[in-house]
């Protein structure tokens, strides 16, 4: 499901876990690709990640067919995924123990 | 047969696509006078930065090659230099290491001339002599083979990766097909796409690069911060960025998708042709001077929230990711990248129209930066100031 029907978002490759919205979703109006509907449970605006599928929390976060993050929450279809779900796993020198 | 454009052969046999004279302080405490030769004689282009003293080391070296290396960009027909006279980067060394890269470079001090006055009557007459000669310099048949393409993205959004950076990736293509170089460079913004990269190159230079993205993970672990903190940038998360990752795996599109041929240091000038990977921040106006102090003549520059920034001596192409930004700065844009999510125009027909542009520019087109009168410059500092 690449392009939704009416143009409204864009999955980039077949395993992404979002598309992108190439104009505002409202919430509760559904976007149909060919095989599959989603409907946004919140605004998304353009250019933002519309999940088309559930990524658990901790999960790794598809887009481009590439890894982007990691789920920092449990992802439902529809949600807006964001800086408030997902986290980078990479460059986190705040991750580094304490000495 | 490659294609060809008309350009100014230079005495190193590189060619450059522009013909200005450069006056480029070696030292901070030059900026004034520099800036008033620049009033008196608007043939030439002048720069002004805060370094050239109290450097030591690798850092201090970084920005003397960074300039002298900026200073022979073949876009430049010649240079003055001026210096205090008791700075760091002492300014008769400076022009020495621009005179053994083939440039044409004058040298004047102010501590050795005299007045600031003096010092800026004596620079505008020699800035006007070397205007006087560059006009000379004649534009002749050159070889697209011989263009260094530096590529850059700013200000990025959920469209660069869809939209402005493929396109570019495909005008890059094209350019390595006739012959030529495209070097894409802020490497933290390669973080999370390296072994896309790395795939298509040989083994010694994939481990170069990365070499180099452990080291910008290094600094982050170094400094313990989360490197999303400012990059990706508030703008480029209002955007719909969300990781560092993210904003690479797009970013990483601008290279196109040949061999990846080598890896070079900051404003170091590649020796291969082909795709090139040179270290510089993702901070768009150090890695666009790292990018020119290493041979690029030509610019091209996406962005998705709107970057203005342009070079004093290579035309920067701005190509903009979505229409609304095409049209809300329209002043500032060459490209609109958004008519192919519009769906009037096909990825590959931007990409074409980019390298129309790369070639028009080449050709002495001037692009919207240059036609505005841009001109960014900053060195990448590596060490703190002393």
């Amino acid at each position: 499901m690449p392009l939704s029907l009416d143009g409204a978002a864009l999955r980039l490759k077949d395993d992404d876990d979002v598309a992108v919205a190439l104009r505002p979703l409202e919430p509760g109006v559904p976007v149909r690709f060919a095989d599959a509907e989603i409907v946004p449970s919140a605004l998304i605006p353009t250019g933002h990640k519309l999940a088309v599928r559930s990524v658990a929390a901790g999960a790794l976060v598809h887009k481009y067919g590439q890894a982007i993050g990691r789920a920092s929450a449990p992802i439902a279809p529809g949600e807006h995924v964001h800086v408030h779900n997902v986290e980078g796993v990479r460059g986190r020198g705040d991750l580094v123990a304490p000495q | 047969m490659t294609g060809t454009f008309q350009g100014y052969r230079r005495a190193d046999g590189r060619v450059g696509v522009r013909n200005h004279v450069l006056v480029l302080p070696s030292v901070m405490c030059a900026n004034h006078v520099v800036d008033r030769i620049g009033r008196s004689v608007p043939e030439v282009v002048t720069v002004t930065h805060p370094t050239g003293c109290a450097q030591v080391g690798a850092d201090f070296e970084q920005t003397k090659h960074t300039m002298a290396g900026f200073a022979a960009n073949p876009n430049v027909a010649a240079v003055l230099v001026v210096g205090l006279g008791c700075e760091t980067n002492e300014s008769k060394a400076l022009a020495q290491e621009i005179a053994a890269r083939g440039q044409r470079v004058e040298v004047i001090g102010i501590q050795e001339t005299g007045n600031t006055t003096e010092t800026i009557a004596r620079g505008v007459e020699v800035a006007r002599e070397l205007v006087r000669e560059a006009a000379a310099h004649v534009r002749t048949t050159c070889s697209l083979s011989e263009l260094v393409l530096g590529t850059e993205c700013g200000g990025s959004d959920g469209f660069s990766g869809i939209t402005a950076n493929p396109a570019l990736g495909h005008a890059a293509d094209r350019l390595v097909d006739a012959g030529g170089t495209v070097i894409l460079a802020e490497v933290p913004e390669l973080v999370g796409a390296e072994h896309l990269l790395a795939a298509r190159a040989s083994a010694p230079v994939a481990a170069k690069l990365y070499e180099l993205i452990e080291r910008v993970e290094a600094r982050a672990r170094a400094m313990r911060v989360d490197i999303r903190t400012g990059n990706p940038a508030p703008g480029n998360i209002a955007g719909g960025i969300t990781t560092l990752e993210e904003k690479s795996l797009g970013a990483a599109y601008k290279g196109g998708s040949t061999q990846l041929r080598e890896v070079v240091e900051y404003a170091e000038r590649p020796t291969q042709r082909g795709l090139v990977v040179m270290d510089t921040p993702g901070q768009d106006i150090e890695q666009l001077t790292g990018m020119v102090a290493g041979g690029a003549q030509i610019v091209v520059f996406t962005t998705g929230r709107g970057t203005p920034t342009g070079s004093p001596i290579a035309p920067v192409v701005k190509v903009a990711t979505n229409s609304d930004l095409f049209a809300r700065m329209r002043e500032n844009m060459d490209v609109d990248a958004g008519t192919i999510v519009g769906g009037t125009r096909t990825l590959e027909e931007v990409g074409d129209e980019i390298f129309d542009w790369i070639v028009a520019a080449a050709n002495g087109r001037e692009t919207a930066a240059e036609v505005l009168g841009f001109h960014d410059f900053a060195i990448n500092r590596i060490g703190p100031s002393f």
